[in-house]
């Protein structure tokens, strides 16, 4: 993607080589990325990565110092908030204290220049309420609210007004794990339902890997990856995509050997492992620092005296197991194994009814596929 | 309520203010009650007595009553229509290097007595004040000194910090980020400033007002000087009957009234700006 590139139909949102400085700090530098028109898309990155500056400026609270943002196709350099076709939630929630649940969702409708009609704006309202499924509670005041239900007032108090865009700053963060867990599954509905693109700011990748279409990860400013939830977990193209997404185990050295997609590395202790290159990676050269990634559902654990045949992998390491979490449809072991450090294996219970299962101290041999691991750069 | 113990050391603790309290605000109250249903002695102060004499006499002060009911709450609303932008400027506005200096300065005349300070203005409003410069750019004849303009030039002086420091508290604490939610959802600035904005900050403005006015009901030195005798405040009427003319009990009784007029608008204020409502959008400051 290049700033000059046609602006894509069916992009709801477009970054053209947008930088957002404050000062010395780079909040925002140099992303172009587009977002397609109904899709759920999620910037994703630790705190102070840059994700709610990238939102302010599709909202328009902050104006790029580089490149422009695009929304349906239109430069919105200097257009103010409440002309951009766009709303937010708040992660605060920001909702109006000295107005009631209604008069707060109301508020977009009543700011229009043809302001609708009160019984219109009541029928609007109560529909509203309704899709949070807030019915009843109108007259109630914002801070009789608990933070779910004001978290669901913001929600209806930005979609009635029929945004592009929705813009959501991690929006569940303030709930507890369990209401978290519940407004996902809702707001994944709740988009479907209306069509509008959501664009979600989120630091838990869990929320991020099970809510989007498409996320975008970012690293002081900048991106990193971008891509379906699926294309990041499957081809991390290095090291910190593997660790944000997901769990993975590691393993640190450096390239001795290029044979296609296929890289040898070579560990600080002399042994040497295998692994593939991932889509769209960057280029390796011999001798980079790298790091070999496994997920631990991809990594096999048998008895102490199966090898690498036994287990159907490519290699083969003896290891103790340091614990054991049962996880119902998996079983979660954290193994002690001397050439590589500790490694995290997901069992699947199929493999765990067939061996019997390994308890704290037993010995065991662990391995992997070679076309499994990826040989990812460090940076 | 707790156990016994930690009643006990509430009602210990609360014991000084409690007395304090008493002493210096109730039972001089008591005595000024007292005093106003008694007769002036001949040689002045107070015999004891018990006759309504003294509020029958209220009438002989009218004056001094509308005075007061009159500047006090347009002294007000003055310092209100001033020190609104100011505080609005301080707290929106100002970048936070220089809120600090600034707010010092609204304060910096507080640092020299009110007495010096208004005597400053007679000057300034004097004849050879501000009407000798006027005459120089050949404006002549004005006359400002002991006019009720003088009056509440005098108060807004007097008066504004008292004014601007709540209002500049509550606007300082208004969360930004509504601003933004109003504007994203398609309010105009100004809308904003009036939707969101002003209610925000009416807690402020009603503390400031309440402030300003309590205390012009007892002024006396700005219309002494500024208003020449011809705008006379209560206060100037309590100071001429204790002080000068020794009339305790009927300036008891004048007393008595304003504390009852001040009870009675406050309440009647409060009632307007805070009344049937509940809850933390209300809380003074
Ligand atoms: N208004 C601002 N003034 C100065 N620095 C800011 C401002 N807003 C954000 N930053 C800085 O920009 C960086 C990115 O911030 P932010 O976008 O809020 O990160 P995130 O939402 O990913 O946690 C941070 O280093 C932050 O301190
Ligand atoms: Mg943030």
């Amino acid at each position: 993607m290049t700033a000059n590139s046609a602006h894509l139909q069916d992009a709801d949102i477009e970054f053209h080589g947008v930088s957002k400085h404050f000062g010395d700090v780079k909040a925002v530098d140099n992303v172009s990325l587009s977002v397609a028109r109904g899709s759920f898309f999620s910037f994703l990155g630790p705190s102070g990565c840059g994700k709610t500056t990238s939102l302010r400026l599709i909202a328009g609270f902050e104006q790029p110092t580089h490149g422009d943002v695009y929304i349906g196709g239109e430069a919105m350099i200097g257009v103010p908030p409440h002309k951009r076709p766009v709303n937010m939630v708040f992660q605060s929630y920001a909702l109006f204290p000295h107005m009631s649940v209604a008069d707060n969702i109301g508020y977009g409708l009543r700011q229009r220049s043809s302001k609708p009609s009160k019984t219109e704006l009541r029928k609007q309202i109560d529909e509203s309420l309704e899709m949070v499924r807030m019915s009843g509670y109108g007259n109630r005041r914002v801070w009789e609210m608990s933070g779910g239900q004001q978290q669901r007032v913001a929600l209806a108090r930005a979609l009635i007004n029929r945004p592009t865009v929705l813009l959501l700053d991690e929006p569940l963060a303030a709930l507890d794990r369990k209401l978290r867990r519940d407004m996902q599954i809702e707001l994944q509905t709740l988009q479907r339902d209306v069509g509008i693109t959501f664009i979600l700011v989120t630091h838990d990748q869990e929320e991020a890997l099970s809510m989007s279409s498409n996320i975008c990860i970012m690293r002081d400013g900048r991106i990193e990856q971008s891509g379906s939830p699926r294309e990041l977990y499957d081809q991390p193209i290095n090291r910190y995509v593997a660790d944000f997404v997901g769990k993975t185990n590691f393993v640190a050295g450096s390239v001795t050997q290029i044979n296609g997609q296929t890289v040898c590395m070579k560990t600080g202790n002399g042994r040497s492992f295998f692994g593939m290159k991932t889509a769209g990676s960057p280029e390796l050269d011999v001798g980079a620092r790298v790091s070999l990634a496994i997920r631990p559902e991809l990594t096999v654990v048998g008895s102490k005296a199966s090898n690498a045949e036994d287990l159907n992998t490519d290699t083969a390491f003896q290891g103790k197991i340091r614990n054991q979490i049962f996880l119902g449809e998996h079983t979660e072991y954290l193994i002690d194994v001397e050439e590589i450090g500790d490694v995290l294996v997901l069992s699947p219970k199929s493999i765990e009814s067939a061996s019997g299962g390994f308890d704290p101290g037993e010995y065991v041999t662990i391995g992997w596929k070679n076309d499994q691991a990826h040989v990812l750069k460090d940076s | 309520m707790g156990n016994k113990k930690g009643s006990w050391l509430t009602a210990a603790l609360l014991a000084p203010t409690t007395l304090w309290f008493l002493i210096m605000l109730v039972f001089p109250l008591i005595v000024v009650v007292i005093y106003s249903f008694g007769e002036r002695a001949p040689v002045g102060g107070y015999v004891a007595s018990l006759t309504l004499e003294q509020y029958a006499n209220l009438p002989s002060r009218l004056k001094a009553f509308t005075n007061t009911m009159t500047f006090a709450p347009l002294g007000a609303l003055m310092c209100l229509i001033i020190a609104y932008p100011l505080a609005y400027y301080l707290a929106v506005k100002v970048s936070q290097r220089w809120k600090l200096l600034l707010l010092v300065l609204v304060i910096l005349p507080f640092w020299t007595s009110m007495l010096i300070r208004t005597y400053a203005w007679i000057f300034i409003l004097g004849g050879r004040g501000i009407p000798t410069l006027l005459e120089i750019i050949g404006i002549e004849g004005v006359r400002l000194i002991n006019t009720p303009f003088a009056v509440v030039v005098g108060i807004v002086y007097g008066y504004l910090p008292l004014m601007v420091f709540p209002i500049y508290v509550s606007l300082d604490k208004l969360d930004k980020r509504l601003l933004e939610a109003a504007s994203d959802l398609g309010s105009t600035p100004f809308r904003s400033f009036v939707q969101i904005t002003l209610p925000l900050s009416m807690p402020g403005v009603a503390t400031g007002c309440m402030l300003v006015f309590i205390l012009l009901m007892g002024e006396f030195l700005i219309p002494a000087f500024l208003g020449g005798g011809k705008v006379f405040f209560i206060g100037n009427a309590l100071v001429d009957l204790f002080l000068q003319s020794r009339n305790w009990p009927f300036g008891s009784a004048v007393a008595v009234m304003l504390v009852i007029i001040m009870l009675v608008t406050v309440s009647l204020y409060m009632r307007f700006t805070m009344g049937g409502k509940s809850g933390r959008d209300t809380s003074i400051m």
